[in-house]
């Protein structure tokens, strides 16, 4: 009898070779991608990095507070929300016709067994638009459209519009067809008009729910309307660029509490409203 | 459903939106005046971009789209951007789960006798890197580390980390008190306590949220680059510059399948997960 055990029992570790698989694994996927995102850390702390980098972070304090300089900070706070505003309202004007046309509640052949070949496709097509409007990302649109009409606040506005369309349509869709579709067959049966319909029984069932995510949607749109910025739709966004790329510190800091104190009113105003909405 | 208490009203009606307080007056005048006011500040050009001019440049922008770039050797650069983005997003979520979960610590009270001192500059520290989007990061990141997709993936890392620590305290603070009350009556340190009661209780919470934020990072890492930050949206950024138009659409059309390959993928197991 070969008595190899030296380990006393209660110190074996019955899982050990599981783990240094796992540890192997991990390694095995983990060193990809540090190649592949050139991740190397000790370039934070060359000399050659650090000391713009302490001199940028330096400049920070205190952040730049003269008079000429936070007027023009509050004017570009206020063209951000109001890219973000022009924007949603844009959107919505895109995106509550299509909802009409694509929500498979108020399809009258629908109410008799299958929907008809021609509404279904027009439907299914919608849905498809929205779905290619709501892909594309916003700063995409705002690249392209920098492109056409130039630097300045139009490209954010029609990027936003496009996208948020996109997102507004799909949801509001969403919620039409969620809510009880009872009344508005009723009113369809005995005759009424598609849009008597929608006023009458989809719209009072879903109206507050309708106005608080588009509310929650207006605050994520002056999030990216700041970042529509970068690459020149206006706004918080292009100052802080081009602060940026003069390495100027204390214009970065300032511009980086207003913008932080924008999101946290943002926030608080659409929490606010949409407590109010229920 | 709420039961009507009175048998003659047959059915419950929703409230009534227009009352005689009428918020939702105010509130649409309110509405009103800030879209009227947004509009009218903005000096939009719907002149030029509605004029004729702007209709060929458009016709003419999306006309060179076609026919995109499908050589070989673009196609490969193509793909290892697009491999670029995917580390940039699972490296940076990655790094946010252990700086999220070393900052979510510090900012929750885990139970009723902790002092957590801590908890409100932690927390601070939170939002302030979770109300920062990664593209600023990006923007300041590219001062310290250059252009690539490193500063890429620490403006990932640094966002996520707010969003995710922010999650995990909550998660923590949540967490049933019960095991980690019996460890510590036996006087159990509190890091093992965290080791062997909360974090086995809160995992597949830690998980599922990690899970969502790298689906968001994928699309955020995939626009990133434009700044300069690597990935495909450095490519993007790249070609639109120069005008090559075709390379721009190959890259145009990389990006909108990883996202809706994205998309389809959380679809399905969202679905095969709820079965």
């Amino acid at each position: 009898m070969p008595i190899a055990r030296v380990t006393p029992p209660e110190l074996r570790d019955p899982a050990w070779l599981g783990r240094v698989f796992s540890w192997l694994a991990a390694a095995v996927v983990l060193w990809p991608l540090l190649v592949l995102s050139e991740f190397k850390p000790g370039q934070l702390f060359e000399p050659g990095a650090l000391k713009p980098t302490l001199h940028f972070l330096a400049d920070f304090f205190p952040p730049k507070t003269d008079v000429d300089f936070l007027a023009m900070v509050v004017r570009e706070t206020w063209r951000t929300v109001a890219i973000a505003t022009a924007g949603l309202t844009l959107a919505m004007v895109l995106a509550i016709p299509l909802t009409l046309l694509s929500v498979r509640v108020l399809s009258i052949s629908a109410l008799s067994g299958r929907m008809a070949w021609l509404p279904s496709v027009l439907r299914q097509a919608i849905r498809g638009v929205l779905i290619v409007l709501r892909s594309v990302p916003e700063l995409v649109w705002a690249l392209v459209f920098v492109r056409i009409v130039g630097l300045g606040p139009t490209s954010g506005v029609l990027a936003i519009a496009l996208t948020y369309g996109g997102m507004l349509g799909k949801v509001y869709a969403d919620i039409l067809e969620s809510g009880d579709a009872h009344a508005s067959q009723t009113l369809l049966r005995n005759g009424s008009g598609r849009l008597q319909a929608f006023f009458y029984a989809l719209l009072p069932q879903t109206a507050a729910e309708l106005t608080s995510y588009t509310v929650y949607r207006w605050e994520c749109a002056i999030r990216s309307s700041a970042v529509l910025g970068f690459v020149g739709a206006g706004g918080l966004g292009q100052q802080m660029d081009s602060s940026m790329k003069m390495f100027n510190g204390s214009e970065v800091g300032t511009m980086l509490l207003v913008f932080m104190l924008l999101v946290w009113l943002a926030d608080k105003v659409s929490a606010w409203l949409r407590k109010g909405l229920g | 459903m709420m039961a009507p208490t009175n048998s003659s009203i047959p059915q419950q009606l929703p409230p009534k939106l227009f009352d005689a307080r009428c918020n939702a007056c105010w509130f649409v005048l309110a509405m009103l005046a800030l879209v009227i006011a947004s509009f009218w500040s903005l000096d939009l050009q719907w002149a030029q971009f509605l004029s004729w001019q702007a209709f060929s440049k458009m016709g003419r922008f999306l006309g060179e789209l076609f026919p995109p770039n499908v050589e070989p050797a673009f196609l490969k650069k193509l793909g290892f951007a697009t491999l670029e983005t995917l580390a940039m997003s699972a490296l940076g979520t990655l790094l946010a789960v252990v700086l999220g979960l070393v900052l979510a610590l510090p900012a929750s009270k885990s139970h009723a006798d902790d002092p957590a001192h801590w908890r409100g500059l932690t927390r601070l520290v939170l939002n302030a890197l979770r109300s920062i989007p990664e593209l600023v990061w990006a923007a300041m990141l590219l001062i310290t580390v250059g252009l690539g997709p490193f500063a890429g993936t620490l403006a990932l890392a640094l966002h996520t980390a707010g969003v995710l620590g922010r999650l995990f305290a909550e998660a923590i603070e949540n967490a049933p008190a019960g095991p980690g009350f019996a460890l510590r009556t036996r006087g159990v340190g509190e890091g093992r306590v965290f080791i062997y009661a909360t974090l086995p209780q809160i995992l597949p919470q830690l998980l599922s949220y990690t899970l969502y934020r790298w689906e968001n990072n994928i699309r955020a890492a995939a626009v990133l680059g434009v700044v300069g930050a690597g990935g495909l949206g450095q490519m993007l950024a790249y070609h639109l510059g120069l005008f090559q138009m075709q390379e721009t659409s190959s890259v145009l059309m990389a990006m909108l399948l990883l996202v809706a390959l994205v998309d389809t993928l959380s679809y399905v197991s969202r679905k095969l997960l709820e079965r």
